[in-house]
């Protein structure tokens, strides 16, 4: 019954204090000479939405790059040592390398997909529920995907009964079962395909939305002067569409770099498929060394600025051009 | 505009609001009420709730709540039971981040060890009856509890380590006989093998703990083969992974593991079959493997597995057998641990109520668990197997804690991660022991 009580609290409550903020803005806002008003009253707007980046984000981000020079329990300064130390550790080395897989295969096999399917459902009568169909994943929690893919590449030896559906399907055309998740040949490849399942559906409505935005009447004075569906594709649809993958391409790139449910739930990094945000939780929560876990956190942050900084500078190029 | 900032705002109200729900007393009914859970309780109906983090699902979750009942019903507090796979991260989060539950079971005295310096846990003394104590448990079992003299934690339930499962009317069809040594061991094997048959089962996978099952192997041959002292000195740190001792514990194990037609499926199906699974192919017809290595409570997965089984006639256990006879008599045992993190009135009804013979006895009825607390009947046990192996126990001449959970946490994880590496690639071993060596040195400084 509290928690009921301080809900509606909550929901009455927070929106009312909205409210009286933007009336006290404006009383405080009334005071000043006419001509500062609108010098001042964005800052005020603006204030509470940067209070909470400051104290959620910005301070966040420097107080662990600040960390990553203390030692475990964050006591005693240790300058460089944990970035020597992540430079000199194999299971870091693994995890890098892990990390570039995804982020080339993870990136290519989303936009492949993710354009093939809304460029195939463009041009079919029941292109909605096909696409519904491709964004369903989407709604399933990367923990729950996991644990359903764990089903279909589960593994029981030569003669048993395949209980995972990926091995029935190659018992069944004469094949021999593999056991995908520890077959250190086919394990990156299988986690990263449980993620592309995923995200192909946001691939596809956003990349589908683009595709809607190219001229008709473009498209048909093309074919009026005899350029086939392949070259239209080419040299009218994909360079239209270029600022749209630009945008997913930079989502995914910066998911794969992030990526972590996936490998946590299905191998914990085992077997060499180990990436840098599940090494960074094994050394927050497991060794509890947060000198060590800030630093990873501060690496995968510095590959990340870089993918940042190209979808700024195209957004500003973007505005320009405009 | 709007929306978003209100969301923001919304957002840490909610969780405001449920944060203070959950810390806030609740109303204090009184009633009167007798037996272990009322006393525990200090008498009477105390209400309000206790929350507790464990490891335990599935069915030993049932059980768990099974033994908490009668107490629930009793005082009238309500056991908030919250089980994880993934205990240690849960914990220690939820430690760090001040929000600790009431009761929580402990991944090991040597996280215990780490949480009490921390100032994180309750100092049971004044809460247990420290002479009851004595009376209802063995002094080693206090000692694994205790740091520096205080007490933190307590057992609620324990298991024996190291035992052989296998189907007695197997045995006799094939006459195999039980091995005595370890090297009869390994001859029976070769014997089931080159009949064409695969003489063991094993399964490493554990979710997030995957490995452990592989720890609890090498602990055995470890006490068996360099002894108590050796052992010891291993989990504290002082001796190197790279020694004789303990590389050539991994190859006495390579013998069976390192023979893809020695394990049924071979490394496939050891690196992905989980260990609660792994012990169901003795069952099969005509058997798909003949041994299975695991602890006591394993008996729970078997019936569950296949409901029909009947222990002593469908599935039995011999002892890990003795590898260097000096060393003969050696047994492992491990146990759940439970500390206190928010000393509440409930919180100490329900620990109190969990130390006792009467709640423990529940469990043990149930299956699949043998009591710390040495007041619990023999007669509860529901079967032989679990009298025999609680008596192994009782009659050993040396026991030994599980090593893995004595060890730091980061050197249990690299421990795992190191029996799944070695089950993938035998031929590695100095590499991993190289780097557990490096892991060593570095874990055990704080």
């Amino acid at each position: 019954m509290e928690q009921f009580g301080l809900l509606a609290v909550a929901v009455i409550g927070v929106p009312l204090a909205l409210t009286g903020y933007i009336f006290l803005v404006e009383a405080i806002v009334g005071t000043l000479p006419r001509r500062r008003r609108p010098q001042v009253r964005p800052w005020f707007w603006i204030g509470p939405a940067l209070a909470f980046v400051l104290v959620f984000l910005v301070y966040p981000t420097l107080q662990t790059i600040w960390l990553s020079f203390f030692d475990a329990s964050s006591a005693n300064f240790v300058g460089a040592d944990n970035y020597t130390f992540i430079a000199q550790d194999d299971n870091v080395r693994t995890a890098l390398r892990n990390n570039v897989l995804w982020v080339v295969f993870y990136t290519a096999a989303v936009l492949v997909f993710g354009l093939l399917i809304a460029v195939l459902a463009d041009r079919v009568p029941y292109e909605g529920p096909a696409k519904s169909l491709i964004f369903v994943p989407m709604a399933i929690s990367f923990v729950a995907a996991s644990v359903v893919w764990k089903f279909i590449y589960a593994y029981q030896p030569p003669g048993v009964l395949q209980t995972g559906t990926l091995n029935a399907v190659v018992t069944t055309v004469g094949g021999e079962p593999r056991a995908w998740l520890t077959d250190l040949a086919t394990n990156n490849f299988a986690l990263i395909f449980v993620a592309v399942w995923s995200w192909t559906g946001f691939a596809t409505v956003i990349l589908s939305a683009g595709l809607k935005g190219v001229p008709v009447e473009l498209l048909e004075a093309a074919r009026v002067d005899g350029a086939k569906e392949r070259t239209v594709f080419r040299q009218i649809v994909l360079p239209l569409l270029g600022p749209t993958i630009a945008v997913v391409a930079t989502t995914l790139v910066i998911f794969a770099l992030k990526a972590f449910d996936v490998v946590y739930v299905m191998t914990n990094g085992n077997f060499d498929t180990e990436v840098i945000a599940n090494r960074m939780y094994k050394e927050l929560f497991n060794s509890r060394n947060f000198g060590r876990a800030a630093a990873i956190a501060t690496l995968l942050l510095a590959a990340i600025i870089p993918v940042l900084i190209v979808n700024l500078r195209r957004f500003r190029f973007q505005e320009a051009i405009r | 505009m709007l929306p978003a900032n209100l969301m923001r705002k919304i957002g840490p109200a909610i969780v405001g609001a449920l944060i203070v729900a959950a810390c806030s007393p609740a109303a204090q009914p009184s009633g009167a009420s007798g037996g272990a859970a009322a006393s525990g309780a200090g008498g009477g109906k105390i209400g309000g709730s206790v929350s507790v983090l464990g490891a335990w699902g599935a069915d030993e979750q049932a059980s768990f709540l099974a033994m908490v009942k009668p107490f629930e019903d009793q005082t009238g507090v309500k056991v908030e039971y919250e089980g994880t796979r993934d205990l240690n991260a849960i914990l220690t989060t939820r430690v760090q981040g001040g929000n600790p539950p009431e009761l929580a079971g402990l991944p090991g005295p040597g996280q215990m060890a780490q949480f009490a310096k921390a100032g994180k846990l309750t100092d049971l003394g004044s809460i247990l009856d420290t002479s009851a104590m004595k009376d209802q448990y063995a002094d080693d079992w206090l000692k694994l509890g205790s740091v520096d003299g205080k007490q933190y934690g307590i057992f609620i339930k324990s298991s024996v380590k190291g035992l052989i499962w296998y189907d007695p009317k197997q045995f006799t069809s094939k006459s195999y006989t039980v091995p005595k040594t370890f090297d009869d061991m390994i001859k029976l094997s070769e014997k089931i093998r080159d009949s064409g048959a695969a003489p063991w089962c094993v399964g490493l996978e554990s979710g997030a703990a995957s490995g452990w099952p592989g720890t609890d192997w090498l602990e055995d041959i470890v006490l068996r083969q360099a002894g108590p002292e050796k052992y010891d000195a291993w989990y504290n740190g002082t001796l190197k992974w790279s020694s004789p001792e303990i590389k050539s514990a991994f190859q006495t194990w390579g013998k069976i593991v390192s023979d893809p037609k020695m394990v049924f499926g071979g490394k496939n199906a050891m690196l992905t079959t989980n260990f609660g699974d792994s012990g169901n192919p003795l069952f099969t017809s005509p058997p798909s493997c003949y041994m299975h290595h695991q602890a006591s409570f394993i008996t729970d997965f078997f019936v569950k597995a296949k409901p029909g089984l009947k222990p002593v006639t469908d599935f039995t256990f011999f002892p890990f057998p003795d590898i260097d006879s000096k060393y003969a008599g050696s047994a492992e045992v491990a146990g759940d641990l439970f500390g206190m993190f928010k000393d509440t009135p409930q919180a100490r009804a329900l620990l109190k109520y969990l130390t006792t013979s009467e709640a423990q006895s529940i469990w043990v009825k149930r299956g699949g668990a043998l009591s710390a607390n040495k007041k619990v009947n023999a007669a509860d046990y529901p079967d032989d197997i679990a009298r025999e192996s609680a008596k192994i126990i009782t009659s050993a001449k040396t026991v030994r804690f599980d090593a893995s959970d004595l060890m730091p946490e980061a050197m249990n994880n690299a421990f795992w991660k190191a029996i799944l590496d070695y089950v993938g690639d035998p031929s590695k071993l100095d590499g991993i022991l190289a780097n557990l060596d490096k892991i060593q040195t570095d874990a055990y400084k704080k």
